[in-house]
C-alpha cells in the first residue's frame, strides 16, 4: 500500500517544440521544482511552528507561561509545567477516562461494526445500495444534535456522566466510519482467497479467520487507531454527557476559564502528543482510509 | 462477476447472513443517532408544560447573544473556507508532486488531523495571548515596545482572524487528504497530454486539474462547512467570552442555564443550516455528469 | 476420482441466466474442457460444480453422491483459480499443505505429501519463499500442488494458464497435461482459449450463451462442428463459411457458390433446399496458380507468411475465405488463384442461423 503512487512531477513530461526550446522548457521545470520545495518548507513551517511552540511551553518552568516576552528558543527546561498539570485535582483521573473511553469506542464499533463492513465487501442483497447510503450520510450529521437529546436520554437511563455514557456516543460518531473503511479493507482482500480456502475445507468462518483476518490486519489497526484518535480528541459530546467523570478534553474546556495559564498549556500538550505519535504509526493508511471512506 | 458470498441453507438462497450482519450496526445506529435526531427537534419544540409550543425556538431568537453567534459563525464559515483550500491545494499538489522526501512532507502536514479542536484553540491562545509568542515575537523583532492585545472582544476582527487560523491549521489537513485522493484519481494522461501541447504547470493546474477536480473539491467543500459551522472549543479556548458561535451557545444554554430545550433549538439551527449549505454546494457546483445528463 | 453428472443446472444472477438448463455427464478421470466465449457461462458452470454458486434449479452429483446442496469443503474437490489465489501470508509450503492441515493428517504425513506434490510442479526449492517473492508461473504452480495434494476427486480448473506470457503458456500447457495424465484425477478445464481446449481435453463441451452446443471429442469437435458459431470458434484461422444454394437432382446434391458449383456428398446434406452456409476449413482448400478440374476462381487480397506456411486471405466475388498454403507458393496480392474444396471436408449449416446445431451435441 503506498501512500502516493508511482507518478511523474509535473513538467516532467515530453515536448513536441524539439531541441531549441527543451532548454527554456528544462529551466521552467527546475523553476517549478524549485518553487515547489519552498512551498514544502513554508507550509511545514506552518504546521510545525505551533506545535514547537507549545511543546515548548509545556517543558519550561510555569512562569515562562506568563512570562513576556517569551525567549523563541528556551533557556531553560523544566518538567513543572508537566508535573503541574499531571498533579492538578482530576487531571489523572481525566487521562485514564480518556484512555478508557476510547478503548470501549474502539472494542464497540469494531464489534458492530466489521460485520457490516464485511456484508458490504463480500454479499449482494437488497437494500445493500440504501444501507451504505445511509452510513455515508450520517457523516453530515453535527455532534452537536445528538449530544443535548442523548444527554436528556441518558439521564433517564440512569448512566448520565458515565464512562460507558461518552463510550456510546462515540461510538455512533465512529461507527460509520468504522463499517465504510472495513468494507474497503475487506474488499482489498480478494474474494479468490476465501474460495480457494472453503475448496480446501474450511467453513466460511474459519476461511475468514485465517486467510482474511490476517491479511486484513494491517488496514484494521489503522482504522482503530483512527477511531481512538477520534474519541480520544471528541470534546463537544463529552463536556455535555459528564459532569464529574470528565474525559481530558471535558476537563480542559470546563476550566478554561478559571485555570491557570500553565495549566491550559499542558493540557493541550497532553492532548496533542498521542496523536502526534498515532498519525505517525498509520501515516501509510492516510490516504487508504479516505479513499476507502469516500466509496 | 461472479455474484453473492455462498450464502448456504436449503432453498434459503439469498440467506438471512448479510442482514444479520448488519442489524447490530443498524440497531446501534437507530437507538444512538436516528432517535436523538429527532428527539432534538421535538425537545427543540417542546412547550414548558408538555405538548408542543415555539417556546424554545422564540427565547433562541429573543436572545441578546443569537445575532452575534449567528453572524460570527457565518462569518467564519466564510471565512475559513477560502484560507483552507488554498493551504490544502498547496499541501496537496505539493506532496503530489512527488518531490524527494515526499513521505516526509506528508506525515509533517497529516499531523494536525490528530489534533483536537480544543489543542488547536489552546494552542493559538499560546500564540497571540497577551504574553504569547506573537507578541514576543514582534518584541524581539522591534517592531513593538508594549504587548498588543489581540484576543479582546474590542478587536472583534483580530480575534475572528485568530480563531479562522487556529481551525484553519487544524483542519487543513482532512481537506488536504481528501484532495490528494481526488488528485489521484486524475489520470497522468491528461496533464501529460497538456505539457506535450504547450501547457506550463500554472495552466495545466488551471485547466486541467482543477476542473477534474471539482467533484472532489465539492465534496471537500461540503465537509468542511458542516464541521465549520461546528465550531466549538476552538472559540471557546480563543475568545472564552468575547465572542461566540452557536455551537458554543447550544454548550451554554445546556451546562450553565439547564436549558435542553433552547440548546436542542441552537442544535436544529445547526442542523438546518448544514443542510441548507450542502444542498446549495450541490446545486452551485454540477460536475459535468450532472450538466449533461 | 469419480464420475460427474449435472442435470438440467441453471443458475441465474439478478436478470441474467449465466447457466440455461445445462446437463453433462463427465466419466471417471475424464478430462473435460468447457470452452467458450466470455460470458458463455462456462466458469459460472465450473462454480456451480465447485459450490461456491448455488444453482437455481438442477441438480449436481458427484460419484454416487447428489452434493447440490453440500458446500464446498464437502465436496472432494480442489480448484485451481485464474487468479491462482495463493495465500500471501504463508509460504510456499503451508500454501500447499493448507488442504492436508484442515483435513487434519499428522505433520510427518502432511511432509511427504506437500514435498512430493511440489516436486511434481517443481518447486521444491521454492518451499519456504512467500508467494510475494515468486513469479507470476512459479505462483501458478503452487496453486496447481496446493491442488492436486489433497487428491481430490475432481479437479476443477479456471483458466490457470491465461495470466501467463505466450512462451510459458506453451510450456505449461504441455507440463499440466503430462501431470494430469500421471493422476488420473477427473478434471474439469475451462478457458476460452480453443489451443487449450483441442490439445488438452479428452472432450471439449463448447459452450455458448449459458448452453453446451456441442460435447465432443477434439477431433470431432474440429472436423464436425455441430454449428457456424462452434466452427467459426474453433481452430485458426477460424473456419472459412460461404453462402450457397442447394440444388437436388436425381443422384445427389450440388451447392452452388457464387457462380461454381460443388458436387456434395450426401453425408453432409441438411434437409430440404435453399440457402446454406457452406463450412470448409483453410487446410482443406487445395490451391493452384493454374485453373484445374472442379476448381474456382479467386482473387488474392492478402499474403501473410506465417514462416510455416502462408496465410492467404482470397475472395470469390463478394465472399472472403482464407486458405493455407505451403510456404513457398507463389502467391501475390492481386493475382488469380485456382481453389478446390475437398467435398468430404465440407459441412453445411442453415444459413442465418449461427448457433442452431446441425445434429444435436453428442
Amino acid at each position: 500500500m503506498s501512500v502516493v503512487d508511482q507518478a511523474r512531477a509535473p513538467g516532467t513530461g515530453p515536448s513536441l517544440n524539439g531541441q531549441r526550446t527543451s532548454a527554456a522548457a528544462a529551466r521552467r521545470r527546475r523553476r517549478v521544482r524549485r518553487l515547489t520545495y519552498v512551498a514544502a518548507v513554508l507550509l511545514s513551517a506552518w504546521v510545525l511552528v505551533p506545535i514547537y511552540l507549545i511543546t515548548v511551553t509545556a517543558f519550561t518552568p510555569r512562569r515562562v507561561s506568563y512570562q513576556f516576552p517569551k525567549p523563541l528558543v528556551p533557556t531553560e527546561l523544566s518538567g513543572e509545567t508537566v508535573s503541574f498539570f499531571s498533579h492538578s485535582a482530576g487531571v489523572l483521573p481525566a487521562l485514564g477516562r480518556s484512555v478508557l473511553v476510547a478503548a470501549i469506542t474502539l472494542g464497540l464499533s469494531t464489534l458492530l461494526g466489521a460485520p457490516a463492513g464485511y456484508a458490504l465487501a463480500r454479499h449482494r442483497f437488497r437494500g445493500k445500495e440504501a444501507y451504505r447510503l445511509l452510513i455515508l450520510s450520517t457523516r453530515a450529521f453535527p455532534v452537536v444534535i445528538l449530544s443535548i437529546p442523548l444527554a436528556v436520554n441518558f439521564i433517564t437511563w440512569g448512566i448520565y456522566d458515565t464512562t460507558i455514557s461518552v463510550a456510546l456516543m462515540h461510538t455512533a460518531l465512529a461507527l460509520p466510519f468504522t463499517v465504510l473503511i472495513t468494507s474497503s479493507v475487506f474488499v482489498s482482500v480478494p474474494r479468490d482467497l476465501e474460495e480457494a480456502a472453503q475448496t480446501l475445507g474450511c467453513t466460511p468462518m474459519s476461511a475468514f479467520v485465517r486467510v482474511v483476518l490476517p491479511l486484513a490486519l494491517p488496514g484494521l489497526a489503522a482504522a482503530s487507531i483512527f477511531t481512538f484518535v477520534l474519541s480520544w480528541n471528541e470534546v463537544f459530546a463529552a463536556v455535555i454527557l459528564t459532569l464529574r467523570q470528565r474525559t481530558l478534553p471535558a476537563l480542559v474546556l470546563s476550566t478554561l476559564s478559571t485555570s491557570p495559564l500553565p495549566f491550559r498549556f499542558a493540557g493541550a500538550f497532553f492532548l496533542l502528543a498521542p496523536s502526534l505519535v498515532f498519525i505517525f504509526v498509520i501515516r501509510r493508511y492516510l490516504l487508504g482510509l479516505w479513499g476507502r471512506v469516500s466509496r | 462477476m461472479a455474484g453473492a458470498a455462498v450464502t448456504r441453507g436449503r432453498g434459503g438462497r439469498l440467506g438471512w447472513t448479510p442482514y444479520l450482519l448488519l442489524a447490530p450496526s443498524l440497531v446501534f445506529l437507530a437507538v444512538f443517532f436516528a432517535t436523538p435526531m429527532f428527539q432534538a427537534f421535538g425537545l427543540a419544540f417542546q412547550a414548558p408544560g408538555g405538548g408542543y409550543g415555539l417556546d424554545a425556538v422564540q427565547r433562541m431568537f429573543g436572545d441578546v447573544r443569537f445575532g452575534r453567534a449567528l453572524t460570527t459563525t457565518l462569518v467564519l464559515v466564510v471565512a475559513i473556507i477560502p484560507i483552507q483550500f488554498a493551504l490544502a491545494m498547496g499541501m496537496a499538489l505539493v506532496v503530489n508532486a512527488r518531490l524527494k522526501g515526499t513521505d516526509l512532507w506528508l506525515y509533517i502536514f497529516a499531523l494536525p488531523l490528530g489534533i483536537s479542536e480544543l489543542a488547536a484553540g489552546i494552542v493559538w491562545f499560546s500564540i497571540f495571548t497577551e504574553q504569547g509568542w506573537l507578541n514576543s515575537f514582534l518584541e524581539q523583532a522591534g517592531l513593538i515596545e508594549r504587548p498588543y492585545v489581540f484576543l479582546s472582544y474590542q478587536h472583534p476582527a483580530l480575534l475572528i482572524l485568530a480563531i479562522v487560523l487556529a481551525e484553519a491549521w487544524r483542519a487543513t489537513a482532512i481537506i488536504m487528504i481528501i484532495l490528494i485522493a481526488g488528485l489521484q484519481g486524475i489520470p497522468r494522461d491528461y496533464t501529460e497530454a497538456a505539457d506535450v501541447f504547450g501547457a506550463d504547470a500554472w495552466r495545466r493546474l488551471r485547466y486541467v486539474t482543477l476542473p477534474l477536480l471539482k467533484p472532489t473539491i465539492r465534496v471537500a467543500l461540503i465537509l468542511r462547512t458542516i464541521l465549520a459551522f461546528q465550531a466549538f472549543a476552538t472559540v471557546l479556548a480563543l475568545a472564552g467570552s468575547a465572542t461566540n458561535v452557536l455551537a458554543g451557545e447550544a454548550y451554554r444554554w445546556y451546562q450553565t442555564l439547564r436549558e435542553p430545550r433552547v440548546a436542542a433549538a441552537y442544535a436544529s439551527l445547526i442542523l438546518l443550516l448544514s443542510v441548507a449549505s450542502t444542498v446549495l454546494f450541490l446545486a452551485l457546483i454540477r460536475t459535468d455528469e450532472e450538466r449533461l445528463a | 476420482m469419480a464420475e460427474i453428472r449435472l442435470e438440467g443446472v441453471t443458475k441465474a444472477f439478478d436478470k441474467v441466466t449465466a447457466v440455461d438448463d445445462v446437463s453433462l455427464d463427465i466419466a471417471d478421470g475424464e478430462f473435460m474442457v468447457l470452452l467458450g466465449p466470455s460470458g458463455c457461462g462456462k466458469t459460472t458452470l465450473l462454480r456451480v460444480l465447485a459450490g461456491l454458486e448455488y444453482p437455481e434449479g438442477g441438480r449436481v452429483r458427484i460419484g454416487e453422491n447428489d452434493v447440490t446442496d453440500l458446500p464446498p469443503r464437502k465436496r472432494e474437490i480442489a480448484m485451481v483459480f485464474q487468479s491462482y489465489a495463493v495465500f500471501p501470508h504463508l509460504k510456499v509450503f503451508d500454501n500447499i499443505a493448507f488442504g492436508l492441515r484442515m483435513r487434519g493428517l499428522e505433520r510427518q504425513r502432511i511432509r511427504e505429501r506437500v514435498e512430493r506434490s511440489a516436486g511434481m510442479v517443481e518447486l521444491s526449492d521454492f518451499l519456504d519463499r512467500y508467494p510475494a517473492q515468486l513469479s507470476g508461473g512459479q505462483r501458478q504452480r503452487v496453486a496447481v500442488a496446493r491442488a492436486i495434494v489433497v487428491e481430490p476427486a475432481v479437479l476443477l480448473m479456471d483458466e490457470p494458464l491465461s495470466n501467463l506470457d505466450a512462451l510459458l503458456r506453451l510450456t505449461f500447457r504441455a507440463e499440466l497435461k503430462k501431470l494430469v495424465g500421471e493422476l488420473k484425477t477427473t478434471t474439469i478445464y475451462v478457458t476460452h482459449d480453443q489451443v487449450e481446449a483441442l490439445s488438452l481435453g479428452d472432450r471439449i463441451a463448447v459452450m455458448n450463451k449459458g448452453r453446451i452446443v456441442q460435447c465432443d471429442n477434439p477431433s470431432r469437435v474440429y472436423a464436425d462442428p455441430a454449428s457456424q458459431f462452434v466452427g467459426a470458434f474453433i481452430g485458426n484461422p477460424p473456419m472459412n463459411f460461404l453462402s450457397g444454394r442447394v440444388r437436388r437432382n436425381g443422384k445427389g446434391a450440388t451447392v452452388a457458390i457464387a457462380d461454381h458449383t460443388v458436387v456434395v456428398p450426401a453425408e453432409v446434406l441438411p434437409a430440404g433446399d435453399g440457402e446454406v452456409l457452406v463450412g470448409i476449413r483453410a487446410e482443406n482448400i487445395q490451391a493452384a496458380t493454374e485453373p484445374f478440374e472442379d476448381a474456382v476462381r479467386a482473387s488474392t487480397q492478402v499474403v501473410e507468411p506465417l514462416g510455416s506456411h502462408l496465410l492467404v486471405t482470397v475472395s470469390i466475388g463478394e465472399q472472403g475465405l482464407k486458405v493455407v498454403t505451403p510456404a513457398d507458393f507463389p502467391a501475390h496480392p492481386n493475382r488469380d488463384l485456382w481453389l478446390r474444396f475437398d467435398p468430404a471436408k465440407l459441412r453445411l449449416f442453415p444459413a442465418g442461423r449461427p448457433e442452431d446445431a446441425v445434429a444435436a451435441a453428442s
